[in-house]
């Protein structure tokens, strides 16, 4: 019963963010700001993450080709496949929500703790949408992130399979252009741009209602993380299902 | 002026506002006292809107604030000002943004306009120096200052205050409480403060209502608070020797 009142609120503040907008000239510097931390802040790690990502699929691949009749360029082929359709979009966002999810909950509850969101409300500021709207539209730019995450992850297959003698460079690249369907780069960024909406919005909702204290802030960040990751495991096989079954 | 009529509030089977009615005036100093738990901040959070009472009215210069709709109560809102016990200052922006923010979001004032009324109240507060200082950077009675000229930067008509002076030392409480009393006669403002320091009662209580498990127990003045003999109000108020020996000396020196 709970977690269908939890559902339910979730909905309501969805709607709530979008009502009594912040003055233009305010919510532009607060979207800049958000795109800033929430989208270039997480662009090192990101790129980290996903060269390594890549070179391990290629490696892996690659020690199990065992029989001579399949050819190399299946190194190349399961890189492009695995980073493109699930790595750069499902992975990532699972590392996003750890990292900027932890960061929105931390942020807006310790905002409810200082009564700094009861100091928006009592000045007649719909604090849903001062807070949240930013968030979203922020995220918005998520693909753009998940697009370098293919390229950068596909490029780390590239360097683990060549330079780790794996595959020639034109066995890769032929792996790579082999039985390629556009529609599965706009599958990812569909869900990539889901995703991006579920990581501004859950760890908003639980930062914003918390009660409670600093170490509260501290739980309901873990709860974040936890049901966003749930979240998106669940729609990842939804929208898989709708998209390509 | 606010009118308080017969509030009552629950929160599930706990009843914590049984029926308080009050009038706090224009140009005064109204302190809420009460012992933790009887239901002032309960009270104080209906006054701001924050809460809606289950029973009862609520009027802000003859307007009932539960009759208004949605856009009216927002814009009532912007005609208060509210210092929060902790500050509630917002910890990413400097001092200057803080008092700032309020004619940012509801203005069309230009830059140079807004920086004057934000330069203005400033020095009103006595803070002069800490423009570019982020809260973090400052005590907790500047930034109580801080959080006193965000409340009126706005020339608000009610101001709120929640403990304005809990955690502060004995000199500066009494600067802000007198900050507060002298902005209050300045400015023409409704004050109401929740409370339960007995220096403020005795200092800048113009008028005082004492609550008590959610009922108000008692109503009267800093002077009156003296004389009364309802025991409640003189068990709280004159819990310590100190105080007990001063209302002893003042009804010996009133005799």
């Amino acid at each position: 019963m709970n977690y269908l009142a939890s559902i339910g609120s979730y909905f309501i503040m969805i709607i709530e963010v979008f009502k009594k907008p912040t003055k233009w000239s305010v919510m532009r510097t607060l979207i800049l700001k958000e795109i800033d931390e929430l989208v270039y802040g997480s662009m090192g790690i990101i790129i980290f993450i996903s060269f390594f990502i890549g070179g391990v699929v290629a490696i892996q691949t690659a020690l199990n080709i065992t029989n001579p009749l399949i050819p190399r360029n299946l190194i190349g082929f399961a890189t492009r496949q695995s980073v493109i359709l699930e790595f750069a979009p499902t992975f990532t966002s699972i590392i996003m929500a750890g990292k900027v999810g932890s960061y929105i909950t931390s942020s807006i509850g310790t905002m409810r703790v200082t009564e700094q969101i009861d100091a928006l409300e009592i000045m007649g500021v719909n604090s849903l949408n001062y807070l949240v709207f930013p968030k979203i539209i922020a995220m918005l730019f998520y693909p753009f992130v998940i697009a370098i995450a293919m390229y950068v992850g596909i490029f780390g297959g590239w360097t683990a399979g060549v330079f780790g003698g794996f595959s020639s460079s034109a066995d890769f690249v032929e792996g790579l252009q082999l039985d390629f369907i556009p529609f599965h780069v706009t599958y990812s960024f569909v869900k990539s741009i889901v995703f991006a909406l579920l990581i501004a919005t859950i760890p908003s909702f639980h930062g914003y209602y918390m009660k409670g204290g600093a170490l509260e802030v501290g739980k309901a960040s873990t709860t974040s993380f936890v049901w966003t990751s749930v979240v998106i495991i669940i729609v990842n096989y939804i929208l898989t299902q709708l998209l390509l079954g | 002026m606010i009118e308080v009529d017969n509030i009552h509030k629950s929160f599930g089977d706990a009843h914590i506002l049984k029926g308080i009615s009050s009038v706090f005036e224009k140009g005064k100093t109204n302190l809420i006292i009460g012992q933790s738990g009887s239901g002032k901040t309960v009270f104080l959070k209906c006054l701001l809107g924050l809460f809606t009472p289950d029973e009862g009215t609520i009027s802000y210069d003859g307007k009932i604030y539960a009759k208004l709709s949605p856009s009216e109560q927002r814009n009532l809102r912007q005609e208060m000002g509210m210092v929060f016990q902790g500050s509630a200052l917002f910890d990413s922006m400097t001092v200057e943004g803080n008092v700032m923010f309020p004619l940012g979001m509801f203005t069309k004032q230009s830059k140079s306009e807004m920086q004057d009324r934000v330069d203005f109240v400033l020095k009103r507060v006595n803070l002069v120096d800490a423009h570019h200082k982020f809260p973090s950077e400052i005590s907790g009675g500047m930034q109580k200052r801080v959080a006193i000229a965000r409340a009126i930067v706005m020339n608000p008509k009610y101001l709120f205050c929640d403990e304005p002076n809990s955690g502060l030392d004995p000199k500066t409480a009494i600067l802000i409480d007198n900050l507060i009393h002298e902005i209050t006669q300045e400015y023409d403002i409704t004050t109401v403060i929740n409370t339960h320091d007995m220096n403020s009662v005795m200092e800048i209580g113009e008028k005082i209502i004492f609550l008590k498990n959610g009922l108000k127990e008692w109503e009267g003045s800093n002077k009156e608070i003296f004389k009364t003999e309802n025991e409640a109000v003189t068990d709280f108020v004159y819990s310590s020797e100190l105080f007990k020996k001063v209302r002893q000396m003042y009804i010996e020196e009133r005799n």
